[in-house]
């Protein structure tokens, strides 16, 4: 305990330091930090903020230190976050590496993969994509197609992926390739590769918000070194279900209202207050207000379960049969959470650009249509809903 | 922030598991009911619960509690709401003994708390006044007439109202009908002259009744608390009732969901077992997870009781609003998937049901509860 408090004080002292003042407000979503060869910095700040925590391996706090990570145990990194939620500070890395990759590969990489990419992710140098989905292959994702053929010295890919997110951004692919055409999980393999290899071309497609994140991508006699096949050949299935869970605790965080909630857009009920009015100081409209306490209610009861399930695995307990909900349950909140907003605001959520709406109003309008996603993105609602049947209820196909 | 349990309390859980599952089975509701027995309640089965220490567990060693906290009855009424098993519990431990326990001087506490922890003693609160849960508003009279008090009006959905050794009366001795102020609790002994006690018979086969005070005497010791200063103490009292029923509406709704899903996985239709339809496993994952924010929510609801927590009052109404809603959904869903069979007696879902909307409406539905936090966090 002692040897914590010591560890806070540190910690305090040094981002007091070295967060900048502009990194503790609120972050516009386009000031987001993806890193890469070609990474923007809207504020210099940023990449000020960057470096410094990158430099302490704390955009990876557990990471092990001998990969560029923080080398902290599972308590020393909850100081830290919540010294960081303290004074508000931004993210200093936004990026697939951390949340999805990196764990991946630290448990199935072999050394020398490790101390290639993980410092890399780190720093924040290269950036991911996650090629999984194919056209055929959405929510059944092991009837991918994707060819990868073992031409001796090489291995030669072609295909297509489709909603990769950023592809036409990033630096580098983690993609699911079929390895092995006469059987379904147990002919997948993992691969990575530079975007920049000839025969690789993304092409963004423009989602319902307006913005482009995510790409067809397709890849027409694509040479990948026979070093970047993660783990076993035919193997590929098991890292690819782990990489997702962890990809659905991240998208799980949204429940809690926390990611693109809407910046310059302040609780619910000040949101109701503003924009419908109040009488006495109560929101004007009953049903609004009891619309609200549902969503703040649920919002509650989600967030406590997090916390729960957080405790059990340290109590030794296992992840609890609690977190095969969060993806469902997080995402379906969150949906909520916009729909709701629109019925607070009124036509004030309903413009779509120019000066007729200020930047918080355009950006909800934004951020409702975006969460549509959330529910199908790293796996759909109908496929959390049948592996809890399934592997949590015990119940048959 | 406890949400894991501690050795000590899993062995309780354990314990009252035990005890529930062998000495009150919902066979025991049961037969109360068919031999339409005079109690309401098995006193054998009381007796044997405040051996456990079950009755004194929130009471300090001191009075002859056993002191295991809020979150070890939360643990002892999961259990009890798991076999619909009748007691005592809320009446007598949740509402009049923490009352006594938050308001009463040192003679009450020695008097009431020990004979409470013995099991030698039935309380009722009687606060109810009308249809809906409403402790703002309160018309029982009470007026002072010498060295006592007089108190008249009358009382609805008394819990254990009918069996109770001694009540505590909830009147108002100063302002208007809705004031917050002028609130003061009475200690009666149901035996009074003016007292008049009718048992209702209610749809989930527990106690309740209606009492009515006519210009009963009271004398002035037997004021719990503070005169006109009730109200305080009051929520407090409620606030820990409607937490600890919603640990019992926990142990139902989870019986009903084990139960149900259970018989998806033995019920054959079309040739195959209806577990396998994906219309009803969505439904059953779905339930899934609201029970599982239940749990949370209740945990926390408890052990903040427990820590003492200044939002005690906002956890307790996201607890009984929560629990009051997904024991309505989870049992509607249980007894539908039963198909024919849930519409009989026979089959447990229907008492399942039965309860959780008694369970429901006391202390303060969902509705009344969102409309509370609302009020409570200022919007
Ligand atoms: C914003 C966004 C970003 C994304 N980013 C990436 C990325 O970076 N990389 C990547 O590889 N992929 C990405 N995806 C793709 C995503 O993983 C897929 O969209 C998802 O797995 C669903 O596949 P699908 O779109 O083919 O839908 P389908 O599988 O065709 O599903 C259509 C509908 O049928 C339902 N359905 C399907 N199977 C069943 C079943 N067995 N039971 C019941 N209902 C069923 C689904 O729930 C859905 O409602 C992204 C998607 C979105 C929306
Ligand atoms: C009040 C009442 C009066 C009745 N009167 C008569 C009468 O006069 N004469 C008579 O012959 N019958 C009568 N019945 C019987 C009634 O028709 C059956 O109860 C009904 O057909 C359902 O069959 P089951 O009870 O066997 O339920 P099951 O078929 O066992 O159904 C159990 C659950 O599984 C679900 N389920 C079953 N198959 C599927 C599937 N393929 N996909 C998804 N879900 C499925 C059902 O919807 C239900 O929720 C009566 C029933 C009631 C409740």
């Amino acid at each position: 305990m002692e040897a914590l408090d010591k560890f806070r004080q540190e910690i305090k002292a040094w981002l007091e330091e070295n967060c900048p003042p502009s990194m503790r407000t609120p972050m516009p979503e386009e000031e987001t930090v993806w890193g890469g060869r070609n990474a923007r910095f809207t504020n210099p700040d940023a990449k000020l903020w960057l470096d410094r925590m990158a430099a302490r391996g704390w955009t990876a706090p557990t990471w092990p230190k001998e990969y560029g990570g923080g080398g902290l145990t599972r308590d020393e990194n909850l100081v830290l976050q919540q010294e960081l939620r303290r004074i508000k500070a931004r993210p200093p890395l936004s990026s697939f590496g951390l949340w999805m990759l990196g764990p991946a590969l630290l448990e199935f990489a072999n050394e020398e993969q490790k101390k290639e990419h993980l410092p890399k992710i780190v720093r924040g140098e290269i950036r991911w994509c996650q090629g999984y989905s194919e056209p055929g292959a959405g929510s059944d994702l092991a009837g991918l197609q994707t060819k990868c053929e073992d031409k001796g010295d090489h291995y030669l890919v072609n295909g297509q992926k489709i909603w990769t997110s950023y592809a036409d951004k990033a630096d580098w692919i983690f993609c699911l390739v079929r390895t092995d055409p006469t059987t379904k999980h147990d002919g997948i393999s993992f691969l990575l590769f530079d975007m920049m290899s000839p025969g690789v071309e993304a092409r963004p497609i423009t989602m319902i918000s307006g913005a482009s994140p995510f790409c067809e991508t397709f890849f027409t006699d694509v040479k990948v070194p026979k070093k970047n096949l993660v783990g076993e050949l035919n193997k590929g299935w098991t890292i690819a279900k782990r990489l997702l869970q962890h990809e659905r605790e991240m998208i799980s965080g949204m429940g809690l209202g926390g990611v693109g909630a809407g910046g310059g857009i302040g609780s619910l009920e000040q949101v109701a207050k503003d924009y419908f009015g109040e009488t006495g100081g109560r929101i004007a409209g009953p049903s609004l207000r009891d619309h609200i306490t549902r969503q703040k209610m649920d919002s509650k009861a989600f967030a406590l379960t997090m916390q729960r399930s957080a405790e059990e695995a340290k109590a030794g307990q296992g992840p609890g049969a609690a977190s095969s909900i969060f993806k469902y349950y997080g995402t379906e909140l969150n949906k909520r959470r916009y729909e709701l907003l629109l019925e607070l605001m009124g036509t004030r959520a309903l413009g779509w650009e120019g000066d007729g709406f200020d930047d918080g109003e355009i950006n909800v309008t934004r951020s409702w249509l975006r969460s549509k996603g959330n529910s199908i993105e790293g796996g759909t609602s109908e496929v959390q809903l049948n592996v809890v049947s399934k592997r949590v209820l015990g119940l048959p196909d | 922030m406890a949400l894991v349990l501690t050795e000590e309390q899993q062995l309780l859980r354990d314990t009252a598991t035990q005890f529930f599952q062998e000495r009150l089975p919902i066979a025991n509701l049961r037969k109360l009911r068919d031999t339409k027995d005079a109690s309401g309640f098995d006193r054998g089965a009381w007796k044997e619960m405040s051996d456990l220490g079950f009755a004194g567990i929130m009471i300090s060693e001191k009075y002859g509690g056993t002191d295991f906290g809020p979150v070890g009855l939360g643990l002892v009424l999961e259990q009890a709401g798991r076999t619909l098993a009748a007691s005592p519990l809320i009446s007598t431990v949740l509402l009049c003994g923490s009352a006594v326990q938050l308001a009463g001087n040192a003679t009450q506490r020695q008097d009431i708390l020990s004979a409470i922890a013995a099991g030698d003693r039935i309380m009722a609160l009687a606060i109810e006044e009308g249809p809906h849960h409403n402790p703002a508003r309160i018309a029982t009279k009470a007026t002072p007439d010498g060295n006592s008090y007089r108190i008249s009006g009358s009382k609805t959905f008394v819990l254990d109202g009918h069996v109770a050794d001694q009540l505590i009366v909830v009147a108002r001795t100063a302002g208007e009908e809705s004031d917050r102020s002028g609130i003061t609790l009475f200690l009666v002994d149901p035996k009074s002259e003016g007292v008049k006690i009718t048992r209702t018979l209610m749809v989930d086969s527990r106690n309740a009744a209606n009492i009515e005070f006519s210009n009963v005497a009271v004398p002035s010791s037997a004021v719990l608390g503070s005169v006109d200063g009730g109200n305080d103490v009051l929520e407090q009292v409620l606030d820990i009732a409607r937490i600890g029923l919603s640990a019992e509406m926990l142990g139902l709704v989870q019986q009903t969901f084990d139960t149900t899903l259970a018989y998806l996985k033995e019920r054959k239709q079309f040739g195959k077992v209806i577990g396998s339809f994906q219309a009803l496993q969505h439904r059953m994952a779905a339930l899934f997870a609201e029970i599982e924010l239940c749990r949370s929510v209740v945990l926390d609801a408890l052990s903040a009781i427990e820590d003492r927590r200044n939002d005690v009052p906002q956890i307790a109404s996201i607890a009984k609003a929560r629990l009051s809603e997904i024991s309505t959904l989870m049992t509607n869903e249980g007894l539908q998937m039963h198909g024919g069979m849930g519409m009989t007696d026979q089959f447990d879902v229907g008492l399942y049901m039965k309860r959780a909307r008694v369970a429901a409406a006391s202390f303060g539905d969902a509705n009344f509860h969102r409309e509370r936090y609302a009020t409570l966090e200022g919007y």
